[in-house]
């Protein structure tokens, strides 16, 4: 394409266009790396873009919030065990498929590096620095046993369904 | 009046997002009118800075191609009174 076609296109006004969202929010649900890793490249590429970005992350979403050195969460018996059977915190994801007991992770984390994709831990890191807001869901922390302090800084305070939606009013909004 | 580079950006390499991530915090320090020429070898930061450039108002004025490393100079936006 020559410069003066793509300096029209810039200057181009967005008529025809509809209205861009000026907001994006995310529903985290999933605490798989292979959904929380898109939903942060989503993320920061929303910030990237200008919006005014928030993540919500609700069960299984809320176990990749977990400080690395926090292993048992909840109060009583049924949550502890939750809490052993699906760990939580960033390092410790799975893929959704082909994990085989972390072989199949360990090898997509080396591809990864291999080709410069941003690691989650990275993409989170950048999120908090560009301002996206990410909001812990509270009831979901309660049902499932997890402490404000269990999860990692940075966060906004826990929220509920109706600010999620209030926030996604107008917004483009992912379920992820 | 030929606006001279303010800043220039190697993010060779790096794969998406982190192109358009690193040039968009970097372009928050710049004035308005301001240029900035980024380095990039993702070839889906050729469309992606077409599409961030045109959602953002930020002006492409240039996308290009030499051996393998796509150059592309971005315009800060003028601030619409």
């Amino acid at each position: 394409m020559s410069v003066a076609t793509l300096e029209r296109a810039a200057a181009e006004p967005a008529a025809q266009m509809p209205e861009p969202a000026e907001k994006l929010v995310i529903f985290a649900w999933s605490g798989e790396l292979d959904k929380i890793w898109p939903t942060l490249i989503l993320a920061t590429s929303g910030a990237a873009m200008g919006k005014e970005t928030t993540v919500f992350f609700t069960f299984w979403g809320l176990f990749p919030l977990v400080k690395d050195g926090v292993r048992i969460t909840g109060e009583n018996w049924m949550q502890k065990m939750l809490s052993m059977m699906n760990r939580g915190g960033a390092d410790h994801l799975k893929l959704s498929k082909l994990n085989f007991g972390g072989a199949g992770k360990a090898m997509m984390m080396h591809l990864a590096k291999q080709h410069h994709v941003a690691s989650p831990q990275e993409l989170m890191a950048l999120a908090k620095e560009m301002g996206v807001k990410l909001v812990p869901c509270q009831m979901t922390m309660d049902l499932l046993g997890l402490k404000r302090e269990d999860l990692i800084d940075g966060l906004e305070e826990p929220a509920g369904a109706t600010t999620a939606l209030a926030d996604a009013q107008g917004a483009i909004t992912l379920f992820i | 009046m030929e606006a001279t580079i303010a800043l220039s950006l190697d993010l060779k390499g790096l794969s998406c997002p982190i192109p358009i991530v690193k040039t968009a915090m970097a372009m928050k320090q710049l004035a308005p009118g301001q240029l900035v020429e980024v380095f990039a070898t993702d070839p889906g930061s050729v469309p992606d800075f077409k599409a961030w450039s045109k959602t953002t108002g930020n002006p492409l004025i240039e996308s290009g191609e030499e051996g393998g490393v796509f150059r592309f100079l971005l315009k800060k936006k003028e601030v619409v009174r």
